[in-house]
């Protein structure tokens, strides 16, 4: 059990976190923020795992640079379209679920 | 009661979906690693043109993801600018007059400037490279606009459409240009490998900064002002 492989440990149970968020929660922002939660468990895993033998490897680390970025991008797009739905509809969830209005406000 | 037992279920499942990856985890970390990747791109790595090897595998062994990557955020960039509800990006009135941030932001934004060109150059021998300088250079301009300073750059028009295109086409451009030259797609000839990445480099970080600040400007609606399309009112 070196160090490294304890990240890609800490990667999968950042993924089930993430994954309870993602469906118990209503709220999008919240939900949102649970769906990065796993994205970073994946990362974490990404680079957690291929240093466990032979050092650090730069390809995954490459990769996993360039999915930050699109994550990044992709949360901030998120964001935009739904502050646009909370401006038009005025619930922070989607419909057709239970507890749509208990979120209050973003 | 029945939502106790449905966040027990979520709960269990979510635990076993942990368990399952990280015994997946244990079982391929038990495997002698037989990849060569490692070694094919040590003995690759005088050909790349930088000394780094993340940043030769972003921008060279690997750059079509690169290319890629750009264009998702470009995509990106364009659809929060289409989402957004004010006319002009840089509206005067988001801004925040706070003396402590003006002071601040004297000191703060020629450091991160600085700071940004830094992490651009450092990209070719140790961490670094466009996309930390561009992140930097991003909150650069959020910190510019939190603190009221006008960006004309920012409404839509030109430079908006220059600035979000410019590190896609120029990455384009050279990946095209190697085709032309009858060499595969993405490969710089290796002489002139380090200023075709120096540039495809710092175009990138323009951008992304750019569609980074484009997201965040976007993000914030206006509901005192413009009513909704489809309201009743």
């Amino acid at each position: 059990m070196t160090l490294s492989l304890l990240y890609a440990m800490a990667g999968a149970a950042l993924c089930g976190i993430g994954l309870f968020g993602l469906l118990r929660l209503s709220h999008l922002l919240r939900r949102l923020l649970a769906f990065n939660i796993m994205g970073s468990g994946v990362f974490l895993i990404m680079v957690g795992l291929p240093q466990h033998q032979s050092g650090p490897d730069p390809v995954p680390q490459a990769l996993v640079l360039t999915g930050i970025v699109v994550a990044i991008a992709a949360t901030a797009l998120a964001v935009v379209l739904i502050r646009r739905y909370y401006h038009q509809s005025g619930m922070t969830s989607l419909e057709g679920e239970s507890g749509s209005r208990e979120g209050g406000p973003l | 009661m029945i939502r106790a037992l449905r966040t027990c279920f979520i709960a269990l499942a979510c635990i076993a979906f942990s368990a399952v990856l990280a015994a997946n985890i244990w079982a391929i970390a038990g495997v002698p690693g037989q990849g060569a990747l490692p070694q094919l791109l040590s003995e690759n790595m005088s050909r790349s043109g930088v000394e780094h090897p993340v940043t030769a595998v972003l921008l060279n062994f690997r750059s079509y993801d690169t290319l890629l990557e750009i264009g998702v955020l470009v995509i990106a960039g364009i659809a929060g600018i289409s989402m957004s509800k004010t006319t002009s990006l840089e509206d005067p009135e988001l801004r925040t007059s706070d003396p402590l941030l003006y002071a601040l932001q004297r000191w703060f934004i020629p450091l991160m400037l600085v700071l940004a060109g830094y992490l651009l150059w450092a990209g070719a021998d140790r961490p670094g490279g466009a996309f930390q300088a561009g992140a930097v250079l991003a909150a650069t301009g959020v910190l510019m606009r939190l603190g009221g300073i006008p960006m004309d750059f920012l409404r839509p028009g030109l430079l908006l459409r220059l600035g979000l295109m410019l590190g896609f086409s120029v990455f384009l451009l050279a990946a095209v240009v190697s085709v032309i030259g009858g060499d595969a797609f993405l490969a710089y000839p290796p002489d002139m490998a380090k200023p075709l990445i120096l540039v495809v480099e710092s175009v990138l970080t323009l951008s992304i900064a750019m569609v980074l600040l484009a997201l965040f400007v976007s993000a914030p609606v206006n509901d005192a002002e413009d009513p909704e399309e489809g309201d009743p009112s």
